[in-house]
């Protein structure tokens, strides 16, 4: 059966279906997301066990977390989405299922200052930790003239 | 493991290793935490040439961002091209002529030669094997030439275009080509002699820096060191994009994933691309190689993610469209930096030396690490 039914058969209105993606994409609640990742990669039905990437988006009324999830078998991948709050963005960690989320969450709080709960380790890792800032947000400026 | 086998009381010290230790591969830098010459822990440290390839590219044209790429995994430009090319083209629905997939396919496998040579040689030459760092460059060097013929540059590429190539071979790239690929299985010997049948090499590196294919898959390693764990999974196979479903070759796989597997995944990983090449060579169609491509690259409002079969792993690029000429926001997923993830857990237990051995089997590039 197609892996988008699926999904939507097994969590209901708890996954929100976004139409014309690449990848089978969903929108999902901060509050039950890592419930739905766990299911993802331990249900034999989905299986998705591989992380294939972890980033964030800042968008103008939310920040938003970006998922990639492969299944390595049934070649699927989706694309899971969590809006989260401006001022102060959080989110469950995936450390405690996927360890490759670890550096990749690093990454992500480094650059666009998502916080993710229950991270073992959650520093800068490509700035310099004095730096102020997360400089992938759109309000941060490179300073250079004709830059945004 | 030291405390176990002697009644001495021994003393934990922190011992720091690079940003300049040569064979950190550029400017790394771990923090190691030592019982002895027991390494008990690895802190990564990177950013020290973080340049901000991220935002850079929401400030240029789609365009624009191509010679960029040739400085993220600076050994292997011209699959960085592939692959953020290719995220562009998907954003947009660009079919490519089929002769310039096959421009492609020659380039990048030559490039993942490449790659590879510099892996051996650098791997040799942490492992104080001088003389072979010299064989794998001789060699290398006329790869590199081979790309000056083709595009003026010998590892800044800028090879690609959004849609396609932007110009046809030169006449004399096919023959020098072909000439190469005579010649290579014959360096390939000359390696196999000095540096895999090496006594030394294989104590250096069988049994080291184990790591199965369970826990390469949730460290999120694809690609090469995925393979070299012994799980026969490879993108140009599994889910072919460009023309890689029309060639035929093998995927050679590891035993258990030591240090010694992913060399010997990689040796036979460049004579499976000789084998790619030559097929390219004999199949490509005539034909145009560029799309019909606007003048003004404007992607309409949307995202997509792109991965491609890299020299080090899964290299993929998720951009996101707001409608205008430059990006929203592109995300590069680089092998390099996920596969640097694993590298603690992997030294743990191991000696110094190991250390060194194990950094150098993973093949990181710094440009990509730190981006």
């Amino acid at each position: 059966m197609d892996i988008t039914n699926n999904i939507i058969n097994k969590f209901g209105d708890k996954v929100q279906i976004v139409e014309g993606s690449d990848y089978p994409t969903f929108i999902i609640n901060k509050d039950s997301f890592l419930d739905i990742v766990t299911e993802l990669k331990e249900k034999p039905e989905f299986n998705f066990s591989f992380l294939l990437d972890i980033t964030a988006v800042d968008y103008e009324e939310s920040i938003q977390g970006v998922y990639h999830l492969m299944n390595l078998v049934q070649k699927n991948i989706i694309r899971l989405k969590v809006n989260l709050e401006k001022d102060k963005p959080a989110i469950p960690s995936l450390v405690s299922l996927y360890k490759g989320a670890d550096i990749q969450e690093r990454e992500t709080f480094d650059l666009m200052g998502v916080y993710y709960e229950g991270h073992p380790n959650l520093k800068r890792i490509l700035c310099p930790d004095d730096f102020q800032g997360h400089p992938l947000r759109k309000d941060f400026s490179m300073g250079i003239r004709g830059s945004k | 493991m030291l405390k176990e086998q002697c009644d001495i009381t021994t003393q934990e010290f922190q011992l720091n290793m690079g940003p300049q230790h040569p064979s950190t591969h550029g400017v790394y830098r771990a923090i190691l935490t030592l019982d002895g010459e027991t390494v008990t822990n690895v802190e990564n440290v990177m950013g020290y040439l973080h340049r901000g390839m991220e935002k850079i590219a929401e400030n240029r044209n789609y365009t624009q961002f191509i010679p960029y790429t040739d400085r993220l995994d600076y050994i292997a430009p011209a699959l960085n091209n592939w692959a953020y090319v290719g995220v562009v083209e998907k954003l947009m629905g660009l079919e490519v002529p089929e002769r310039a997939e096959y421009m492609r396919v020659i380039l990048g496998e030559l490039q993942r030669i490449a790659n590879h040579l510099v892996y051996v040689a650098s791997f040799a030459l942490d492992l104080n094997g001088f003389s072979a760092w010299m064989y794998m460059f001789r060699d290398r060097e006329k790869i590199l030439d081979l790309f000056e013929m083709v595009t003026g540059s010998r590892m800044t590429l800028n090879s690609m275009r959004i849609g396609g190539m932007p110009s046809e071979f030169p006449s004399e790239f096919i023959p020098a080509l072909e000439k190469l690929l005579e010649e290579l299985p014959g360096c390939f010997e000359e390696y196999d002699g000095i540096v895999t049948g090496n006594e030394i090499f294989h104590a250096r590196t069988k049994n080291i820096g184990i790591m199965n294919a369970e826990t390469i898959i949730n460290y999120g390693i694809g690609g090469v060191n995925l393979r070299a764990a012994g799980l026969k999974y490879d993108l140009r196979k599994e889910m072919p994009y460009s023309v890689y479903d029309q060639f035929e070759f093998d995927i050679p796989i590891g035993e258990q994933g030591d240090c010694f597997d992913r060399y010997v995944v990689r040796m036979e990983e460049m004579r499976e691309s000789i084998r790619i090449i030559k097929q390219a060579i004999a199949k490509m169609p005539d034909g145009p190689i560029m799309a019909k491509v606007p003048r003004i690259i404007k992607p309409s409002k949307g995202e997509a993610y792109f991965h491609i079969e890299g020299a080090k792993g899964w290299l993929g690029f998720y951009l996101v469209s707001d409608g205008s000429t430059n990006p929203y926001r592109l995300h590069i997923h680089a092998p390099s930096f996920v596969s640097l993830g694993a590298f603690p857990e992997m030294s743990r237990g191991t000696y110094i030396q190991d250390l060194v051995a194990i950094l150098a089997s993973i093949d990181i590039v710094l440009g990509e690490v730190d981006r």
